[in-house]
């Protein structure tokens, strides 16, 4: 199983990734420079990422807790937190890339 | 304004869970403590990301959520009479020549202390910018992410950009004053209290206010004076809105401020410490929780009150290097238990 991330510049990645991992989580332990401050409790919104329109019906829909979250970080119609994206087989070669808003700065 | 100097022996800097455990670790060594934060309340994290959320790893506690936690941590610092300083940002930390420390807000606060301690977190909460190209030269002119005076905005053409309370809030309140309001959030949603979100309908159909659909993609205007701004749609088309004034309320995000100029060592943002005394680089400043790094470092709160355990008594040398300091167990010291007015 895997996620296809695309970085700011496109180029893209296969990130190998395990069922039930969050993506999240998969993202942050390739060393990606996402910030998800609040560790994946729906808290923070700096988790963002865009996913790549043919893959947004294929997603279960945001709870009203994500779609909160969204509203508070300028979310747009392909976001999602990716650390609310649980991985299943379904999700094989899901196409993603990091939101702006949720890139680490470097300090 | 000039403002009295408040001389203490520790200024903490956050009132975090990690701040607010200090005051009473250092309390039980007689140190009295003032404690700043850029919130206007206590807790830190707790309170501000999630006071409703359950926390299931504080010893003792098998289920606290984060506003309890900072309730029972202000119960348990309150026989210290710890001082709070809300709404204030600690900008500046120098020393003096008698070797303690002078700390100045963006208030104008003037504090002296023999110690500082660095609780600061991620760093200082701070209201969340939208991500819109060159929003920067609006900033404290026609946009802000603040009401102060609600009289700064009569007769203004409001746009107010969010869908929580305070976007919400202040939409109701400053339609009155307003010239004319208009509220814009990305979707017909809101988390916010529910009468609120009924009034706002009510005044949108008394044609008193607009409520539009979109997101923000383009501010225009000269010279920091906004005229109007571009809307992208839910429907994908672009449109126009005239505005004056533009008041984006997204919540809050933690920024690391400006620690990064106090002259302390950092490393990724971090400060790092000792695991003794959990002093900085810099002797009679200590950094505790979420703001410290070292090896092993994990970004608890569990940590972060065991750290600030060992830094009282480290902080207690620093500023009285001829006392004797003896260990003791609150559970048999009279005079311990006479400082938590219990015995
Ligand atoms: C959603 C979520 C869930 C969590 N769950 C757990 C959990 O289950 N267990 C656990 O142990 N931990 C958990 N944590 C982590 C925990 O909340 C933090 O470890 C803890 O809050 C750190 O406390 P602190 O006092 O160090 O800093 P903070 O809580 O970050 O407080 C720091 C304060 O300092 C203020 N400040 C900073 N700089 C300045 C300045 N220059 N001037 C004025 N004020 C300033 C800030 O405004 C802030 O209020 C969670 C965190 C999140 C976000
Ligand atoms: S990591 Fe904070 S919302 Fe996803």
């Amino acid at each position: 199983m895997r996620i296809v991330l695309v970085d700011q510049k496109g180029v893209e990645q296969a990130l190998e990734a395990a069922e039930g991992w969050r993506v999240m989580e998969i993202i942050r332990d390739y060393g990606f420079p996402i910030v998800a401050e609040c560790g994946g409790a729906c808290a923070c919104g700096t988790c963002q990422v865009e996913v790549d329109p043919e893959w947004t019906t294929k997603l279960h829909p945001p709870r009203d807790d994500e779609v909160d979250m969204l509203d508070r970080n300028f979310g747009g119609d392909w976001s999602r937190l990716s650390c609310q994206l649980i991985m299943t087989p379904a999700l094989d070669g899901l196409r993603l890339r990091i939101a702006d808003v949720a890139l680490r700065e470097a300090a | 304004m000039t403002q009295e100097t408040i001389s203490t022996d520790v200024v903490i800097i956050g009132a975090g869970p990690c701040g607010l455990f200090a005051v009473f670790e250092l309390g039980l060594l007689d140190m009295k403590c003032h404690l700043i934060d850029i919130l206007d309340r206590s807790g830190g994290q707790c309170a501000e990301l999630y006071p409703e959320k359950p926390i299931y790893d504080i010893p003792g506690l098998p289920v606290v959520s984060g506003q309890e936690l900072t309730d029972r941590l202000m119960e348990q610092a309150a026989p210290f009479k710890p001082e709070f300083h809300y709404n204030e940002m600690v900008e500046e930390l120098e020393k003096l020549p008698d070797g303690r420390w002078r700390v100045k807000t963006d208030g104008g606060l003037v504090f002296e202390a023999k110690v500082i301690v660095i609780a600061a977190g991620g760093g200082s909460f701070q209201p969340k910018k939208p991500p819109i190209p060159g929003i920067e030269a609006y900033e404290g002119k026609s946009v802000f992410y603040a009401v102060k005076r609600m009289e700064t905005f009569r007769g203004k053409n409001i746009l107010i950009s969010g869908g929580g309370d305070s976007a919400l809030d202040w939409t109701i309140n400053l339609q009155p004053v307003a010239a004319s309001m208009q509220l814009i959030h990305r979707r017909d949603g809101f988390r916010a209290a529910p009468d609120s979100v009924k009034k706002m309908h009510a005044l949108v159909d008394e044609k008193k206010m607009q409520f539009h659909l979109g997101q923000i993609t383009a501010l225009h205007g000269d010279n920091g004076q906004l005229e109007g701004v571009t809307v992208k749609g839910n429907d994908g088309n672009d449109f126009q809105l005239e505005c004056d004034t533009l008041l984006p309320f997204f919540g809050l995000t933690m920024k690391l401020g400006p620690i990064a100029n106090w002259g302390l060592n950092l490393h990724e943002n971090l400060i790092p410490v000792d695991t003794e005394k959990f002093q900085t680089n810099v002797p009679g400043i200590f950094a505790i929780g979420d703001i410290n790094t070292y090896p092993g470092k994990l970004k608890l709160i569990l940590s972060g009150f065991h750290e600030a355990a060992l830094m009282a008594q480290a902080a207690f040398r620093h500023a009285n290097p001829d006392a004797k300091l003896t260990f003791q167990y609150t559970t048999s010291s009279t005079s311990l238990q006479k400082k938590l007015g219990v015995a």
